[in-house]
């Protein structure tokens, strides 16, 4: 171990035994897997099914933009063109972005990096994978029945009495989805009061674990609402009982207060675990320590406890009262402050470090570009008189999927390509990567930045036919989302070639602190050969008198740690 | 015409929206770039193995930097509240009296109701420079009225009347939108609003006949209840043609013939399958669960309106 | 020779009861939210209907509501007993304990449903036709009385699941009370269940009663 890394962890490094003893050769029958209660095992498998959802989720999403090439409605009908944003919601929403890092990474990663062997309940982690596939099940079944056609939000009286197509199925597969994240929050909060490795202090945990710990907290106490409010919309629809029916005394807005009371803070039940992503990649590869430790975590707790009180800012126009609008703007201007606070950290984190370039890098320089342009457009859209003549508009679509899908996807492929030789062992090839990179990048700008001009303009979302005047955005947006398919599909081919052709990875290719390259890639079953013993602060990329060294990873090469 | 204008502003509150939205971004570019040039300079000052000085962050780099911009992004988030807050404020104090205009939307059209009692059918005839004082409501699921370059907008709830006000100050013809998704032919629950002179306007609504209003609800209805997609005569379902057709003899399946008459329409509309017109399958659903009796009284104006000898009676 | 209670990835007994408990907690946080969105409707439309809301509750049958709300309080407080009991060794009484627990909860449930039987039989269900309440609000009322007190049920049924469970797996090795969180975790639940149905008393069955 380098000068720099020692006294950091006290490891103690087993002779490798070699890749025949890690969690993946442990057992090898697909029964082995099914009942796994394995963290790393069924953070996999969480990783395939997301994977699965997340095509689908495209390729609804390629057939609209088709279809919105031309400004007649003309490649899918009317219903079928709701269907399908409605299912690319619904799928994205709950199917993928919701368990993308937490129920992959954060599955796979959190134990290794408080130095657990397992997560707490190890059983209860497994039946959250297979209430996951349950609701998924529903849900293909709803598509294969023939859709639904309500929009994700599931706005009633229309999702509770108008709509023809298969509301109940649909709530019910986002209703038991709803209760694996809720399980997975519970398990991860746990896992992480109790099971901290001797040292692993709260403030010795990496940023990734806050977000972890933050992202659960929001889940374990939005989610529940979601789940009565789509509960409370199918007792509706199903039994015909007055609920949120105004011709029956009801109020379609309580609907939206108690569906917006969920489905706010899961924005941030996306972005949070973006955020722990990119500060261990940031500090990783600009060889520096995080810049404000300290801020960085409240700033997720800040985020995590105002992002309760901000729902109101999605129904600046539905009805409510002005002073309520007032409240929620206000409140929506507090809960960007966090958030500029860990963007200016970041950049600080660069200021004298020894910078590379590598992939997950790239990946999070883009993730910087995309969420702080959403974030901009957010104060936007926190403006009331703003928000009046934007809210439902193309400009709404862009800002959120730049918060999304800029922000959290970019930050789902930076950890994949981060993590990926601790995962599976291998190394992919960095030049393919680094095109992926930078396509996507160029992709998705190319695919949403238009979209801020004609929301301005005025064309509203959910439109099947729209105005001439707005074409040349439309088509502007449907080539870059084939970019952006293009730059999706690749890390699929490159990193399936890693697994059986790429480079041996070795424990800590990146030269990283964290519990998790201190042990071998693939890590054993039980994790860690001897327990780890945590002594510092995270983030020992340099000496605190000195600046990060050019020798550093030689040094470290050199002396076979990696 | 200002439909193509992409960024029309045309009413007083436009200007405001467009101001509000020009310093914002302003604000938020300075920032981005702020960012971005630092990145910049970072990555390339500090890429790995040049010669920049590292060692040790500066004292101030530490607490008062970051304390620093924690202050400022503050006092920067609220100062925008405050100015976007305070902005609109000053327009209070419109000349009244308002002119107040009915809206009853439903899928998937916009009825309007003038103040005269002069009707009309996803078009709202405006007068320039007086303000208006909307009153909507819907008949079924949400919707929401929207006219870009009003930059107004407003949720149309069932069985609660919401109120909009704005101030035209631009003629032409401008876009009227459903923002909030309301089913199947959401996207053709448009419009267009027509801002007239104020003299103009006043002739336009004395002139405005009762039935008219009511064939031109037909028609909506007959595109929104999907008649159109059969009995059109470019469909390829087959259906008979309606154009012509009232008032005329019709043959009918079996050797009988009747008269095309209100009655005759109303029945086919309700009952398809009681009068079959010869050659054609009866493959018409019956939609007497689907329109009521205005709407029937709208759909027979039309259809009616379809042969111009009758409609001229 | 370790404890079968003992499970993966944990060390000791006392550290996995902790957070058994811990865990259970956070589900108890969730639960509440859940039911959190039944009461924050109900309070909207009780401020927005007070009347109607009144003249509703006063429909509801406060003998059921009441025995029943007895019913539960003692059986949370026989649970209580069960569980101390198996910290304390008395594996015996534990195990008496249960079963009256998991009896008291069926007689809750027993009643539950003669009470659903009148009310179905005076149409107080406002789904179907024939709801006798002409007032917009109870019909509200009666909505939410059937979707808080049918989702209580479930949450009651699957406590009296997770008793019985507890009797059968302590069946041939009582000291698993002692080892495992089961049991405490278990009472937790059903303390918390109990804790709902009291909030649900005084909003389903004490409006226009005072």
């Amino acid at each position: 171990m380098s000068d720099i890394t020692a006294g950091a962890y006290e490891y103690s490094r087993t002779p490798s035994i070699g890749a025949v003893d890690n969690y993946l050769t442990h057992g090898r029958t697909l029964r082995s897997w099914l009942v796994t209660t394995d963290h790393k095992r069924i953070g996999i498998l969480y990783a395939l099914s997301i994977t699965v959802f997340f095509f689908i989720g495209a390729i609804a999403m390629a057939i609209v933009r088709l279809d919105l090439i031309t400004p007649a409605p003309d490649l899918v009908s009317d219903d079928t063109y709701n269907k399908l944003f409605t299912l690319h919601g619904i799928v994205m929403v709950w199917f993928f972005l919701i368990p993308s890092i937490p129920a992959t990474f954060g599955n796979f990663m959190l134990p290794l990096m408080i130095g657990a062997k397992d997560v707490a309940f190890p059983r209860l982690n497994l039946t959250s994978w297979y209430l996951f596939v349950i609701g998924a099940l529903f849900t293909i079944g709803c598509i294969v029945a023939g859709g639904v056609d309500t929009g994700w939000t599931f706005y009633t009286p229309y999702s509770s009495q108008y709509s023809h197509g298969f509301v109940i199925p649909a709530a019910a597969g986002v209703f038991i989805t709803g209760f694996s994240s809720i399980l997975t929050g519970l398990n991860f909060i746990t896992t992480i009061h109790s099971l901290r490795t001797p040292g692993m202090h709260w403030f010795r945990l990496p940023l990734f674990v806050w977000a972890m710990y933050t992202t659960s907290a929001v889940m374990i106490l939005a989610t529940p609402v979601l789940a009565m409010t789509l509960l409370l919309m199918s007792a509706e629809r199903f039994f015909g009982i007055p609920i949120f029916d105004p011709a029956r005394g009801g109020d379609p807005l309580l609907f939206q207060h108690l569906f917006w009371f969920y489905s706010h803070p899961a924005v941030y039940i996306m972005i949070l675990p973006a955020m722990g992503v990119v500060s261990e990649i940031f500090t990783c590869y600009a060889r520096r320590r995080i810049f404000g430790y300290s801020f960085m975590v409240y700033c997720m707790v800040g985020i995590a406890v105002v992002g309760f009180f901000v729902w109101g800012h999605h129904m600046f126009v539905a009805g409510q009262s002005p002073f309520a609008n007032l409240v929620f703007s206000f409140m929506s201007f507090v809960v960007a402050v966090p958030s500029a606070i860990k963007v200016f950290n970041w950049t600080a984190t660069l200021y004298r470090g020894q910078i590379t370039f590598e992939s997950p890098f790239l990946y999070c320089l883009g993730f910087l570009w995309l969420f702080t342009f959403g974030g901009l457009t957010g104060l936007v859209l926190a403006t009331v008189p703003l928000d009046v003549h934007l809210t439902d508009t193309y400009f709404v679509v862009a800002h959120f999927h730049y918060i999304m899908v800029g922000g959290s996807v970019s930050a789902f492929f930076a950890a994949l390509h981060y993590w990926w030789p601790k995962i599976t062992g291998r190394m992919y090839d960095e030049a393919w990567a680094r095109f992926a990179a930078i396509l996507m990048f160029f992709g998705f700008n190319l695919t949403f930045f238009p979209q801020f001009i004609m929301g301005y303009a005025g064309m509203p979302r959910r439109y099947h036919a729209y105005a001439p005047e707005f074409q040349i955005f439309h088509v502007l947006s449907t080539a870059g989302a084939a970019v952006l398919g293009a730059a999706y599909a690749l890390p699929a081919l490159y990193l399936l070639w890693s697994l059986r052709r790429g480079e041996r990875a070795g424990p800590n290719p990146w030269c990283a602190t964290g519990l998790e390259w201190q042990t071998e890639s693939p890590p054993p079953r039980d994790n860690f050969r001897t327990p780890p013993v945590v002594v510092a602060a995270p983030y020992q990329y340099h000496s605190e008198t000195h600046g990060p060294d050019y020798q550093h990873r030689d040094i470290e090469r050199a002396q076979g740690t990696v | 015409m200002e439909i193509g204008n992409l960024f029309a502003e045309a009413s007083q509150n436009a200007g405001v929206v467009d101001l509000d939205f020009l310093v914002l971004t302003i604000i938020s570019m300075a920032i981005f770039l702020l960012v971005f040039t630092l990145v910049l300079v970072f990555c390339i000052r500090y890429r790995r193995g040049s010669n920049a000085k590292r060692g040790r962050l500066p004292e101030i780099m530490r607490r008062e930097i970051e304390a620093g911009w924690t202050a400022g992004t503050v006092f920067l988030a609220l100062f925008i509240f405050w100015w976007a807050v305070a902005a609109p404020a000053a327009l209070q104090g419109q000349p009244a009296p308002a002119l107040k205009i009915h809206i009853y939307a439903k899928q998937w059209m916009w009825q309007v109701e003038h103040p005269n009692g002069a009707r009309e059918i996803n078009t709202l005839h405006l007068p320039v420079g007086t303000p208006v004082h909307l009153l909507m409501t819907s008949q079924d699921v949400i919707h929401s009225f929207y006219v870009p370059a009003f930059r107004a907008k407003h949720d149309v709830l069932p069985d609660r009347i919401v109120e909009l006000e704005f101030l035209p100050t631009k003629i032409g013809t401008f876009h009227l939108f459903c923002a909030e998704f309301c089913g199947t032919a959401h996207s053709q629950m448009t419009g267009q609003v027509i801002v007239m002179r104020q003299e103009d306007y006043a002739h336009w609504r004395e002139v405005q006949p009762q039935s008219e209003t009511l064939a031109a609800e037909g028609a909506a209805l007959f595109h929104s209840l999907g008649c159109s997609g059969c009995h059109d005569p470019a469909s390829a379902v087959h259906a008979p043609d309606l154009r012509g057709v009232f008032g005329h003899i019709v043959q009918l399946q079996g050797g009988r013939q009747v008269v095309a008459d209100e009655a005759y329409v109303r029945d086919s509309i309700l009952l398809p399958d009681k009068d079959i017109v010869a050659g054609f399958a009866p493959i018409m659903p019956s939609f007497s669960n689907v329109v009521n009796n205005g709407q029937i009284e709208s759909l027979i104006a039309y259809i009616r309106s379809l042969s111009p000898q009758e409609s001229a009676q | 020779m370790p404890s079968v209670a003992l499970r993966e990835p944990w060390q000791d007994l006392g550290h996995q009861r902790n957070s058994a408990v811990l865990g259970m907690w956070l589900f108890l946080g969730t639960e509440i939210l859940f039911f959190g969105g039944i009461f924050a409707g109900y309070s909207v439309y009780r401020f927005l209907h007070t009347a109607d809301f009144l003249a509703a509750g006063r429909e509801t049958n406060i003998y059921y509501g009441s025995v029943n709300t007895l019913v539960l309080l003692v059986s949370s407080f026989v649970m209580s007993l069960g569980s101390r009991a198996a910290r304390a060794g008395l594996f015996r009484f534990a195990r008496l304990c249960f079963p009256v627990t998991a009896v008291l909860g069926m007689v809750f449930l027993t009643l539950k449903g003669f009470e659903y039987n009148d009310d179905l039989e005076k149409h107080l269900f406002p789904g179907a036709s024939g709801f006798p309440l002409p007032e917009a609000g109870a019909g509200l009322f009666w909505a939410f009385y059937w979707v808080a007190t049918v989702v209580h049920t479930i949450h009651l049924t699957v406590g009296i699941g997770a008793v019985f469970r507890l009797q059968i797996l302590s069946r041939d090795d009582p000291q698993w009370l002692n080892d495992s969180p089961s049991a405490e975790v278990t009472s937790l639940y059903w303390h918390f269940v109990d804790c709902i149905w009291v909030f649900l008393y005084a909003l389903i069955y004490l409006p226009g009663r005072s």
